[in-house]
């Protein structure tokens, strides 16, 4: 009875993010097509807690639908021009993205199809946030510290990046 | 273990958000909608690897330790390149892809 549940969440998720995620790409106006966004993220959420990864959904709604959409929505209100109605055109490539990538779709679900993915007969714990803290600080500590300083130098290049330039010059 | 879900359902899953990801990112015109397009990619990138650690590997918990690693590098991508599409608005006074032709020979 539980794996009936599980999977009409799946089926409800999958549907919500695949959904969203067609009109974050069609929508004309970009406010709408961010906030759209957020309504992916928070489905991708769900889907990660269907897959026993607690700690990787509350990073997911926390960076992405909390930080990554507000960095993105002051983005474009310190882009756009006055009219927000047609902000964001598709070019002519799309005739041809379109085969392309329904074309990609078809390869990948075939070699799916075809794999034989053999499961593995252990179960996630319930609790992993314990599990994944010895990994993540004995393990992984150096590269836990590279995107901490990844992370730092990202923020000091943005900053640089749109400081204002003077007019006569040097800087200051 | 459960027979409901297998991982070909999240591989397929997955699969169909890249190739959305791909087409905003092929057929767009504003570099702000080519970025959330990346991201879309990234996500569903994502969605791989934690299905791929549920089901074949659960005790190792490599494919969480590297979603976490694709969000920081995301999150820093995402701010450098809002800097980036910023400092270029101000040069050229447009965000149009189409018009990015400094290096056009």
């Amino acid at each position: 009875m539980d794996n009936v549940y599980s999977l009409l969440a799946f089926v409800l998720l999958a549907g919500m993010i695949l959904g969203s995620a067609l009109l974050v790409v069609t929508l004309r106006n970009l406010v709408h097509s961010v906030l759209w966004l957020i309504v992916m993220f928070v489905g991708v959420a769900g889907i990660f807690l269907l897959l026993n990864a607690d700690f990787v959904a509350a990073v997911q709604v926390l960076v992405y639908a909390g930080a990554v959409c507000i960095m993105i929505v002051f983005g474009v209100m310190l882009v756009q021009r006055p009219d927000m109605q047609n902000s964001n055109p598709i070019n002519w490539r799309f005739k041809l993205a379109a085969p392309v990538v329904g074309g990609l779709f078809i390869v990948i679900g075939l070699l799916t199809a075809k794999a034989q993915l053999t499961a593995s007969p252990q179960e996630v714990p319930e609790q992993t946030v314990q599990a994944l803290a010895p990994i993540l600080l004995n393990d992984f500590v150096i590269p836990f510290e590279v995107a901490a300083v990844l992370l730092t130098v990202a923020l000091t290049g943005a900053l640089l990046l749109v400081k204002e330039v003077k007019a006569n010059g040097n800087g200051s | 273990m459960g027979t409901a879900l297998n991982p070909s359902y999240f591989i397929v899953l997955s699969a169909a958000l890249f190739a959305i990801g791909l087409y905003g990112a092929l057929s767009r015109k504003n570099a702000i909608a080519v970025l959330i397009s990346i991201e879309i990619m990234l996500t569903a990138v994502n969605i791989n690897l934690v299905a791929i650690n549920k089901f074949l590997t659960p005790e190792a918990f490599i494919g969480q330790i590297f979603a976490i690693f694709v969000i920081t590098v995301a999150a820093a991508e995402v701010g450098l390149g809002l800097a980036i599409i910023i400092a270029m608005f101000r040069s050229r006074h447009t965000v149009d892809l189409d018009d990015f032709d400094w290096m056009k020979w």
